[in-house]
């Protein structure tokens, strides 16, 4: 491989040819703050947040779509800089609804962050707003475009990791909007990964909303339990009720934060009302409410009764696909060792 | 699967039978979309249906369903006709080849034609992919392995695999899709009637002294154990008395669902292990609440056999229990204590008796999981399988034969009916269909009909037509398009209202024991107006 010596604020810093000066940046540990960037998306170059000086050209370049050349001189942080980025958030929240009270995103909105960062308590610029109607008459996302920063990063996600495409960019300059193919509800894959990519609040899951803060929820990370690609992602309870999935960030997983319709919204069965709460016992053809102690006894009576009448072999057992793998070793090891059979099956066929 | 996820975005090449991937496994289906628009990846789809996949395909070549072995003799045929097999790895790494090529004889690609309904150069064309480029992988799901000769389609796709040398390298290899997150795990913990963990086999005299040995117990059956679809024959016989269920639904999965319900009837003692009052669970004897994965941590193996950490998030809901304390409840109170403090030791307790186990710890898995054979604690775990040699020593080439599908239609049931899964819901539907969103994408049942077929029975979109096989009846909304061929109705399996496996066949696969889901004769009859009132 072809590398490229560079020097990033005063840090001599060796990277693969071709990378960009934002990824060369990122490899050193150097931060540059960024809006329409994303790791696994095609760089796009739109908000200008990533914004950098390289000594020999005169204007500031965008660091996420430009790439490093041999002996370049980078500087990512000056008084120059900071005041465009200031200027460039300044211009997006002052087209940008006052509503972070109550907003899904609270607390780890990407814009809510630089708007901190940069101690804007007020805006210079006080122009036209957007009014747009929220469109949540499609399942899973509440699609609110009066947040919307204009990112692309929905758009790329849709198109370039799940090669579906429904939403793009629409209209120009003022007018510029994300939307379906016909302006209308959306009707989708439903992976919720654009939600994932939003960095602002414009895309939410609907049966996450209103559930939970950001900052009260739990956040744990686990294993989906629907199919059998075992996707990496983390669930968010608040209490005892698991409220949100979102997409793990790191590469220590087979799914790269990516998500389908099941594991990113299939959670809800988890505290649903219909869970079986208790032991049930069968008496007299109807179930009846029963204590762990005397619905374990009659299990153990009726299989030794039988066992002990029938044979061994009287006995099946089937384990579950959708169990872990110390409760299928377990339950074989009941099966053989207990009752002293080798049946013991799952559907792993069908 | 012989290959890892992460590999296929590197494939040059991709041959897909029987896998309704974008919908039963999205996550790897993006690798190969990826793969096929941004690295000019040739994707080869053979499926009787119009899925989404065949809008990312080079070639989708449309069989007509149950004739699998003979579209892969077909393109093997040609293969050899050719000469584009790999020779080199045919004569260092395999062996057989002359028998195979003795039965692959008769398939010209006229003949396949005529039995797969695939047009000649459509298969001449695949062939010639699948022969020349350099990294091609091959999946398969249910779609080839729920049929009476399911094995020996298995068997086929790896003799294709192994013809073009497409085994042992990365971005390769013979990759089934596993349906349910684990039910890789469940087969490797020994959740099977033939074997125990880590499949070493219980007819095996020294497999029996290791476990009694291990296990501490002189008592370990030396009875050959039956298989699920077996155990509901032995249950409608009477000699399986009594069932211990543990999160399976089979009232709903099983096909032929007619036959298991008479089987569990037939039943002294059931106990069911579940989260919801499931069609099992209703025919209990007792019902044993138990938890979901967000309550219980513990492990996963996924298709690419990467064993993964759970971690619990909430505590069990009600007075519902975890499945593995539950167990050992049980087993203490039958006589053989069982003392576990946590999951870390189970897993430590499993490393020990199974050698592709054995250098897994939740320790160990804490950062990134580890893929089996994983033999020792320094081992990194093993990405793709075969490299330099296959288990046995020399790959075997096992000839296949076509033979037909066990029910076909006729003239009194005359559709063919197959089945399968959709995205938004999984398996029986006992989790998706209490999960709001994804029950409001698709809320019933449907059954997809060609318009011709529809237009000669009078049938509309959306009316509920009534749907009979020899087993059962049904009746479910039709749904008229033209993704499936005419003479094929196809039908998912999650909705109880109108269980697709009232109608299936439990028509078994000799050589494993899987029953024929995929396809069975129907007759589909318009209802009389006064059905359609009530
Ligand atoms: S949910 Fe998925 S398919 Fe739908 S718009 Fe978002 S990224 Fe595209
Ligand atoms: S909806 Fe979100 S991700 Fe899409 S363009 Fe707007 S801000 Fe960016
Ligand atoms: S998120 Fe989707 S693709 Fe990933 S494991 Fe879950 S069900 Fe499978
Ligand atoms: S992050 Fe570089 S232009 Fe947006």
């Amino acid at each position: 491989m072809n590398m490229v010596d560079l020097t990033i604020n005063d840090k001599k810093i060796i990277v693969p040819a071709g990378s960009t000066i934002l990824e060369a940046a990122q490899s050193a540990g150097i931060l540059i703050p960024t809006l329409c960037y994303h790791k696994h998306l095609s760089p796009y170059g739109g908000c200008r947040l990533c914004i950098v000086e390289v000594e020999g050209i005169p204007r500031l370049v965008a660091s996420c779509t430009t790439p490093v050349a041999e002996g370049m001189v980078v500087r990512t942080d000056s008084e120059q800089i900071r005041r465009n980025r200031k200027t460039i958030v300044e211009l997006i929240l002052s087209n940008h609804p006052n509503d972070c009270m109550v907003c899904e995103q609270n607390g780890r909105c990407k814009l809510q962050d630089l708007a901190y960062e940069f101690g804007l308590k007020e805006i210079r610029f006080q122009g036209e707003k957007s009014h747009y109607e929220i469109e949540n008459r499609n399942p899973m996302i509440e699609r609110d475009y009066n947040k919307c920063i204009l990112c692309g990063r929905c758009v790329r996600m849709c198109d370039e990791v799940q090669g579906v495409g429904a939403v793009d960019f629409s209209k120009r300059g003022f007018q510029a909007k994300i939307a379906t193919a016909y302006d209308g509800v959306l009707d989708c894959e439903f992976c919720g990964n654009c939600i994932g990519a939003c960095p602002v609040g414009a895309l939410t899951g609907k049966p996450s909303r209103f559930k939970g803060r950001s900052w009260e929820a739990r956040k744990v990370r686990t294993i989906c339990n629907y199919c059998g690609c075992g996707c990496s992602l983390i669930l968010h309870a608040k209490g005892q009720d698991v409220i949100r999935v979102t997409q793990v960030e790191d590469d220590n997983c087979v799914n790269q934060g990516f998500m389908c319709v099941k594991g990113k919204f299939g959670f809800e069965y988890i505290n649903h009302k219909d869970r079986l709460k208790t032991p049930l016992i069968r008496k007299n053809g109807t179930f009846v409410e029963a204590s762990w102690d005397e619905a374990l006894e009659t299990v153990v009576d009726n299989l030794a009764r039988i066992r002990k009448e029938y044979g061994n072999n009287s006995i099946g057992g089937l384990c579950s696909a959708k169990c872990t793998n110390e409760e299928n070793y377990l339950f074989q090891k009941f099966m053989r060792t207990v009752i002293g059979t080798n049946n013991v099956d799952h559907c792993a066929r069908y | 699967m012989t290959n890892s996820i992460s590999e296929f975005e590197h494939s040059n090449a991709y041959f897909v039978i029987g896998s309704n991937m974008t919908e039963a496994h999205p996550i790897i289906a993006l690798r190969l979309k990826r793969g096929a628009r941004y690295n000019g990846a040739k994707l080869v789809v053979a499926d009787p249906r119009e899925i989404t996949l065949t809008k990312y395909a080079t070639l989708w070549l449309r069989h007509k369903p149950g004739t699998d072995a003979a579209l892969i003799n077909g393109l093997m045929h040609v293969i050899i006709e050719e000469g584009l097999e790999d020779k080199a790895f045919i004569e260092d790494r395999t062996e057989n080849i002359t028998a195979l090529k003795k039965v692959l004889k008769k398939y010209t690609p006229a003949f396949t034609e005529k039995i797969t309904g695939v047009p000649q150069d459509k298969i001449i064309e695949a062939a010639r992919i699948i022969g020349t480029e350099d990294k091609v992988a091959f999946f398969y799901a249910m779609g080839i392995t729920q049929h009476v000769m399911g094995t020996e389609n298995v068997m086929d796709v790896a003799n294709l695999a192994m013809l073009t040398g497409n085994v042992g390298r990365p971005s390769t290899g013979v990759n089934p899709l596993r349906g349910q997150s684990n039910v890789q795990g469940a087969c490797d913990m020994g959740g099977l009637f033939n074997y125990y963990p880590g499949y070493q086999r219980v007819d095996l005299e020294e497999n029996w002294k290791k476990f009694s040995e291990s296990w501490g117990c002189d008592t370990l059956s030396r009875d050959a154990g039956l298989p699920a679809t077996a155990m509901i024959n032995a249950a409608v016989e009477g000699t399986i008395k009594a069932l211990y269920v543990m999160g399976e639904n089979p009232m709903m999965s099983d096909p032929d669902i007619g036959h298991t319900e008479k089987g569990f009837k037939n039943l002294d003692f059931l106990v069911v292990q579940d989260i919801f009052m499931t069609e099992t669970a209703a025919m209990a004897d007792v019902i044993l609440p138990a938890t979901t994965y967000a309550e219980k941590d513990g492990t996963f193996t996924n298709s690419e056999r990467r064993v993964q950490l759970l971690r619990q998030v909430i505590d069990p809901v009600g007075k519902s229990r975890v499945d593995w304390k539950i167990i050992m409840d049980l087993s203490t109170r039958m006589g053989r204590p069982m003392t576990y403090q946590n999951t870390a030791e189970i897993m430590d307790e499993i490393a020990s008796v199974t050698p592709i186990y054995g250098g897994i710890s939740h320790e160990r898995l804490e950062k990134k999981g580890l893929q089996w054979p994983c033999p020792d604690k320094n081992h990194p775990g093993t990405p793709y399988l075969h490299k330099d040699k296959f288990s046995r020593g020399k790959g075997f080439f096992y000839p296949v034969d076509y033979h037909p599908p066990a029910e076909l239609p006729d003239p009194e049931y005359p559709f063919l009916l197959t089945t399968g899964r959709m995205l938004s819901h999984y398996h029986t539907g006992t989790m998706t269909r209490r999960s709001k969103g994804l029950n409001e994408i698709c809320p019933e049942g449907f059954m997809e009909i060609h318009p011709k077929d529809a237009g000669s029975l009078d049938i509309e979109d959306g009316e509920m037509v009534r749907v009979s096989s020899r087993r059962g009846t049904i009746t479910v909304k039709a749904w008229v398009t033209r993704k499936v061929p005419p003479q094929v109705v196809y039908m998912n399996f999650h909705f109880a209202e109108s269980a697709a496996n009232r109608l299936t066949i439990a028509a078994l696969d000799p050589m494993s024991g899987i029953a024929e889901a995929k396809v069975c004769a129907v007759r589909i009859e318009k209802l009389q107006l006064q059905e359609t009132a009530v």
